[in-house]
């Protein structure tokens, strides 16, 4: 039997009359967005403060910021996941875990997913902060310090100003990763894109359609992401140095 | 000015230096040569106490800067320190590069800093480049600006860690002509350097380090009138044949 194909179907109202079928799409969109969005948020401000510390001349520090990073890095995202949204809440104090039982249903995936994917970048991140500490020059801290800056102000004024400038590419490729990761937390049963795109199969038997929309919205997301970072790479590029004029 | 007592240094079981003396007399220049891996740097390093040693003290006009209490940053602070690859900060201008200390550790304002940044800037010859960024300029005219950035802290005395060595021949003159200003004013220096011209032009006492020692401190026409031990006999030969 020949495939249907049907690009009307996302004008149908959908089976529950809450919209149409394109509305499903576009309130998918827009968790996928908004969840990657705040964990990525989370995700540079923690692996910022991580990678840093896993630099540290302080055996103690950069110690808990590699155990850090190597626990966020290695167990599974899924697994994260189920910790953040099924265990936790039974481990908080009771009041906080009462507090995040009285939310409402989506609201708490939300958290989770939130979160989780926001920890779990923040390692990812936090690696490559600190790879590109270590690529400078050995002499620029010495440099600083030599000046009379304390460390803190060597690495506020010297050393991170470069150093997040040559993270800029690598980082990229990391924010792309968040928007694909979060397709995970459809198995919280939030419902963002990829989720979305798996009910409105279910419900139209009009799986390609659905399929290419899918996937379209995330290489959409893909192109904005690169366009955007490139624009990043040029307004903090240093005159006379590496791709700099 | 500078009195290093018995300093001597090790990573692991690899001594870097062994029982290092000498001092440096307020307004003296003092030249530190020998082969590579004799240990100059770290010698010169220990001095503002950016390498920690593990015998010995180091007096930097009267501070230890061996003793835990002492505040490093504040010592660090008056002693100017020239590195052989520049070291500016590539993301700031000229002239940020020469307020930012002053402003951060030396609490001037920002006009205050700028015009004394640009004083200095203007002794190394290059007014006319603050506002460019490290990266547009030669290696001599950075190596200079980086002078300048030392002498605006207002410093009692300067180290410089082979300057001149990572610079193409014709630029090794305007950056040793600075220098050559900067010790008949007065300064105090101690200068790792194999640039043997300026030592003889220069210097008023010459060390030669081998293996991680001192093996020879003298002034500097001893030195090269008469080098007493064979090692040092042996760079000379080396290093002034060409
Ligand atoms: N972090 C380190 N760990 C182990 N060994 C080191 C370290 N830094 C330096 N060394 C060793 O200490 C010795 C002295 O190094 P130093 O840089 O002081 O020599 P130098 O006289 O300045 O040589 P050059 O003329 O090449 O600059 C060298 O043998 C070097 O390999
Ligand atoms: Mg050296």
């Amino acid at each position: 039997m020949e495939y249907q194909w049907n690009w009307g179907v996302f004008l149908l109202p959908s089976a529950v009359n809450d919209g149409t079928y394109l509305d499903w799409m576009i309130a998918g969109l827009q968790t996928t967005l908004l969840l990657s969005l705040s964990a990525w948020v989370i995700a540079l401000l923690l692996g910022a403060v991580v990678g840093v510390l896993r630099t540290v001349p302080h055996r103690g520090l950069s110690g808990v910021a590699t155990a850090y990073v190597e626990m966020f890095r290695n167990i599974p995202l899924l697994v994260q996941l189920f910790f953040w949204y099924f265990v936790l809440p039974e481990l908080l104090p009771a009041a906080a875990g009462d507090a995040f039982k009285a939310l409402n249903p989506i609201a708490q995936q939300f958290v989770a997913a939130m979160v989780c994917l926001g920890f779990f970048t923040s390692a990812r991140v936090a690696e490559q902060v600190r790879s590109g500490i270590n690529a400078l020059p050995r002499g620029q801290k010495n440099a600083g310090l030599a000046l009379g800056l304390t460390l803190p102000q060597t690495y506020r004024h010297v050393m991170l100003p470069m150093a997040f400038r040559l993270v800029v590419p690598p980082l990229t490729s990391e924010f792309l990763n968040v928007f694909k990761n979060s397709a995970v937390c459809s198995t919280i049963g939030l419902l963002e894109l990829a989720a979305q795109g798996r009910q409105l199969v279910d419900y139209t038997a009009q799986p390609y359609e659905s399929f290419v929309a899918v996937t379209v919205a995330y290489l959409m997301i893909n192109v904005v992401v690169m366009l955007l970072m490139r624009k990043v790479e040029v307004l903090v590029r240093v005159p006379g140095y590496l791709g700099g004029k | 000015m500078i009195t290093i007592d018995k300093v001597s240094k090790h990573y692991g079981n690899f001594q870097v230096l062994t029982d290092c003396s000498t001092h440096v007399n307020k307004g003296e220049v003092v030249v530190v040569c020998g082969p590579s891996g004799s240990g100059k740097s770290t010698l010169i390093k220990c001095v503002n106490g950016l390498e920690p040693f593990q015998q010995g003290d180091i007096h930097v006009n009267g501070t230890s800067v061996g003793a835990p209490k002492t505040n490093l940053s504040k010592l660090r602070a008056h002693v100017g320190m020239v590195f052989q690859h520049f070291e500016l900060f590539p993301h700031m201008t000229i002239r940020d590069n020469l307020s930012l200390a002053q402003i951060k550790v030396l609490k001037r304002d920002k006009d205050e800093a700028a015009e004394k940044g640009l004083y200095f800037l203007d002794r190394v010859g290059l007014k006319a480049h603050a506002h460019k960024f490290p990266g547009q300029l030669s290696g001599g005219q950075q190596q200079r600006v980086a002078i300048a950035r030392a002498l605006a802290m207002d410093p009692i005395c300067m180290l410089f860690d082979e300057p001149t060595s990572a610079l193409d021949p014709e630029m090794i003159n305007e950056v040793l002509d600075v220098m050559t200003e900067l010790a008949q004013e007065g300064m105090t220096m101690m200068c790792v350097t194999h640039e043997m011209g300026f030592a003889k032009r220069v210097a008023h006492r010459v060390i030669f380090m081998d293996h991680g020692k001192i093996v020879e401190d003298d002034s500097k026409e001893a030195f090269f009138a008469n080098p007493r031990s064979e090692r040092a006999q042996q760079f000379l030969a080396k290093i002034l044949q060409h």
